[in-house]
């Protein structure tokens, strides 16, 4: 008899499942005894991705570590949602300072454990992009240069979100926020060069830089495991939109990430050293209006009348994108 | 208390001098405070530095306006500035010059009595040590011509401080300045 | 033993015989030599099981150390002027957080203008942020402050500054006694956090404390710091008991006994004032010194104590609050509130400009016959500075 191989997706309801897989394999989400690093009971917006992502992320983080695991996190709405004090979210050891000095101070910590000869206590970083692209950037590169022990996961949602939707370095052209407001000449944010964080931590040819969504937890859960299997500095950044920011239905947040990644906005990559070694290929392409009009930060695109001359430099950046990361294909 | 000011131009180790001096000194079972003037750190510019000696614990912290001793490590500066300000009568001067006091003019500059040594210690130290760095030299002929601290506490300093190779070197600089400023001294007595 | 050591040598030695497990700084001058020096004993193994990190800024510098002393480690740091205002977020975040780091304050005048010279308006700038501040008289203080610092610290769960003139101090060669490892250790137990990170007892350190609670969580940090100046003199008399020297404390009095008059200073210029005294009192004169080794803890009621009984206290300060005068003459005169005691307050060495022996004595004979203003600046171009005034008045 013939055998044909079948290719088993994560595609929202169409899941095979992890009934198939070993149990080294499954998701931690589907150990009963996984850490849940970030419990219930936080601040978060309905359909927050951000805290889906670190949920996630922390408890493959855990697992790969056996639970010897120390977290920082930089000021921001993660950090804001999960300790009003007296109550914290967090079921790990867990350390907040300020907001642009995340990656320095998870420095310390690893430095700390070093000098105490710890080996096995391992040290994640987290904020967001305005922590990490914008204010933390010093810091973030000192880490980097040093090559210090620590992985530093970003959560993208393109603008400083717990203040009030302002425009940060990762903030997107043509995007709506409070301080690039939809009025004017240019409405939203302005045609830049970007400040793409994966390719500046690439330049620092640190040992691993990954980008991943929370369309593809498995893929962020693996990203994260095969991070922890290195030593030295490595970056994960992750897109997260964020229903109230980007004014989308709060039941959308997942479709919108996997829309970014198909639309070729978002390239999934993984880069060993600072070369691109892998990358996610796009399964059922969709031009950049299926990803853009499901927001309302991008609303001034579509009314009164599409904006075709923006929307059009918008479809080229994907282009760009679908070439220089190799996202079409097998 | 015995007041040294040392003059010279960064890059010739006036700093280093102050601090040979001082652990010269401490050597000697005495104490001493040094520490420089500090301007833009410039190899060329203008430099002071200064140690004060004492039999006791030393607390006064100010420049050393009215010093017992002068070594001018580059007497270029004489026509610059005037390093002879402040000197106390009965004071001691110690140039390092090729020059006699007449070509160097100091009757003019030196309005007090004072014992003084002028020595080429940029040539003993090339003779010496193969480069033209005079400090530890000028301390052999400090010791000759002030008597506070013996050549053998000088010789004790520079080889804490240096390397074997280059602790010798200027130790026999030091000696051989010393030598210099004695038989100076005693031609004149 | 005893040396003649550069300070910031030595103080680089004093730090290493405490065993700190990560070190972190940035250089500016003048703390170079200090960061420098522990760079050495670190990379040549004599300070074994210890990270000198060379972080990208003083902010990290700060950061580096919260992350560390959080994970239960001892941490120090040393930074100056320009250095230490660019860490504040991050010093306010320690002293907050309740981390006992140790760092080394080279205290250097703040710009603009640019100035790298010695005065205290960097510490002085910090002087609300919960830390701890005590200020050398001399080498050998600052050696010894240190050593006593890391202890305060790490018993009281607060955050210490060292404070020690730039370049009058750091740069200046003098013989100082410096402990050995050995002899440090049995004055400076291992460091026992109060709570630190620990996967296997996981906390989480750095919550969002509301309007509900924050009042609460400081008025304790108040608390604390009112505390800490009995730990400051108990660790002080401890010190002397191990190693036979009185430094650190409160303050110290010299030559005050039925003085009229009495100065009142920080730091390095208490050695000169000393011998100003001296020759004032060889004069008759009835005047004294008390040098102020903590201002942070102020010690009001040491303060008071040793003022008693003067008819007046001229405090000379190395920095000043712009429009209003003096600062430590602020708590100084709370301190008197009432002893019919009157203060006058005398501004000097600002940028590193020097504070001669001829200008105190000067200044000084005036001030015993009341014959100056409440605030002077010390050594003031009044003529320069009065051009320069009325030309600014004319264009306004």
């Amino acid at each position: 008899m013939s055998t044909t191989q079948v290719k088993f997706y994560q595609v929202g309801s169409f899941a095979v499942g992890n009934r198939l897989l070993r149990d080294d394999e499954r998701s931690v989400q589907s150990d009963p005894d996984r850490t849940n690093a970030l419990t219930s009971g936080h601040r978060a917006c309905q359909g927050c991705g951000e805290a889906l992502g670190a949920r996630y992320a922390l408890d493959a983080a855990m697992r790969a570590t056996n639970d010897q695991l120390i977290a920082v996190n930089a000021t921001g709405c993660l950090e804001v949602f999960s300790t009003p004090y007296p109550e914290s979210s967090w079921r790990v050891a867990w350390l907040h300072s300020l907001f642009g000095n995340a990656p320095a101070v998870a420095t310390g910590v690893a430095a700390a454990l070093k000098a105490k000869g710890n080996t096995t206590t391992r040290v994640v970083a987290q904020g967001g992009d305005g922590a990490t692209v914008d204010i933390g950037l010093g810091a973030l590169s000192g880490m980097f240069e040093r090559n210090d022990d620590v992985l530093y996961i970003c959560y993208d949602n393109e603008a400083y979100m717990n203040t009030g939707v302002q425009r940060s370095g990762a903030t997107p052209p043509a995007a709506r926020t409070a301080t690039t407001q939809a009025v004017g000449a240019q409405p939203g944010n302005n045609f830049g060069q970007g400040k793409y964080l994966p390719k500046i931590a690439m330049a620092h040819d640190i040992p691993y830089v990954a980008t991943a969504t929370i369309a593809d937890l498995r893929d962020l859960e693996a990203k994260v495991e095969r991070a922890m299997t290195m030593r030295g500095a490595r970056y994960l950044h992750v897109l997260v939109p964020c229903p109230l920011g980007w004014g989308s239905a709060s039941c959308d947040t997942i479709k919108i990430a996997r829309l970014a990644t198909q639309s070729g906005l978002f390239p999934v990559f993984e880069a060993i050293n600072g070369e691109v070694v892998a990358s996610s290929k796009i399964r059922h392409r969709v031009p950049v209006d299926e990803y853009l009009k499901l927001q309302a930060r991008y609303s001034h695109l579509f009314s009164p009348e599409r904006n075709d001359q923006v929307i059009d430099h918008l479809q080229r950046i994907a282009d760009k994108n679908i070439e220089r990361y190799e996202l079409m294909g097998e | 208390m015995f007041q040294v000011r040392i003059h010279g131009r960064g890059g010739q180790g006036v700093v280093t001098a102050a601090e040979l001096l001082a652990v010269a000194v401490f050597d000697g079972g005495k104490h001493a405070q040094a520490f420089p003037s500090f301007g833009s750190e410039r190899t060329g510019a203008p430099v002071v530095a200064y140690c004060r000696i004492s039999d006791h614990e030393i607390r006064a912290r100010e420049p050393i306006m009215e010093p017992d001793v002068l070594i001018i490590q580059d007497a270029s500066l004489i026509k610059q500035i005037d390093v002879f300000a402040g000197l106390q009568p009965r004071g001691y001067v110690i140039i390092n010059s090729a020059e006699t006091a007449e070509e160097l003019q100091l009757a003019d500059k030196i309005k007090v009595p004072h014992s003084l040594a002028i020595l080429p210690a940029t040539e003993i130290a090339l003779t010496h040590l193969g480069r033209p760095v005079p400090n530890a030299v000028l301390l052999g002929a400090f010791s000759a011509l002030t008597g506070v601290v013996p050549l053998e506490a000088v010789a004790s300093a520079i080889n804490e401080k240096f390397k074997p190779k280059i602790a010798a070197g200027n130790v026999a600089a030091a000696t051989a300045a010393y030598e210099y400023v004695m038989n100076q001294v005693a031609t004149h007595a | 033993m005893l040396r003649q050591v550069e300070g910031s040598k030595a103080v680089a030695d004093a730090v290493a015989a405490c065993q700190p497990e990560v070190i972190c700084a940035y250089p500016i001058s003048p703390q170079t030599h200090i960061v420098e020096g522990l760079s050495q004993l670190v990379k040549d193994g004599t300070l074994p099981n210890c990270e000198f990190i060379n972080v990208e800024s003083e902010f990290a510098a700060m950061s580096v150390a919260i992350g560390s002393s959080a994970t239960g480690a001892r941490t120090y740091t040393a930074t100056a002027s320009q250095g230490l205002l660019y860490m504040v977020e991050a010093v306010y975040n320690a002293s907050g957080l309740g981390l006992p780091i140790v760092m080394t304050v080279a205290n250097r005048a703040i710009g603009g203008p640019i100035n790298i010279w010695n005065d205290h308006s960097d510490s002085m700038s910090q002087r609300d942020s919960g830390w701890l501040q005590l200020y050398a008289e001399n080498n050998q203080e600052a050696v010894d402050l240190h050593i006593q610092a890391f202890r305060i610290a790490e018993e009281m769960s607060m955050p210490v500054m060292v404070c020690m003139d730039g370049f009058i101090l750091t740069h200046a060669y003098e013989q100082v006694d410096i402990p050995t490892t050995e002899e440090v250790k049995a004055f400076l137990p291992p460091f026992v956090p109060r709570q630190h990170l620990d996967p296997a007892e996981p906390v989480s350190i750095g919550a969002m404390v509301g309007p509900e609670s924050f009042m609460e969580v400081k008025y304790l940090a108040h608390q604390r710091m009112i505390d800490s100046a009995a730990k400051v003199q108990e660790v002080a008399k401890d010190f002397e008991a191990h190693f036979g020297r009185k430094t650190g404390g409160l303050l110290r009095s010299y030559r005050t006994d039925g003085a009229e008059t009495i100065v009142l200073a920080l730091g390095s210029i208490i050695g000169t004032l000393k011998d100003v005294i001296d020759e004032l009192q060889l004069d008759g004169k009835s005047i004294g010194v008390v040098g102020l080794t903590s201002f942070r803890p102020f010690p009001y009621e040491a303060v008071a104590a040793a003022l008693k009984g003067a008819k007046r206290v001229i405090i000379l300060e190395k920095a000043f609050s712009t429009g209003t005068g003096g600062i430590v003459t602020q708590d100084v005169a709370r301190a008197i509130e009432g002893m019919g005691i009157k203060d006058f307050t005398v501004i000097a060495g600002l940028g590193g400009r020097p504070i001669t022996i001829a200008s105190l004595r000067n200044y000084l004979t005036n001030a015993m016959a009341e014959n100056i203003e409440r605030l002077t600046f010390l050594d003031l171009e009044i003529d320069t500075v009065e051009v320069e005034i009325n030309k600014e008045r004319a264009l306004r």
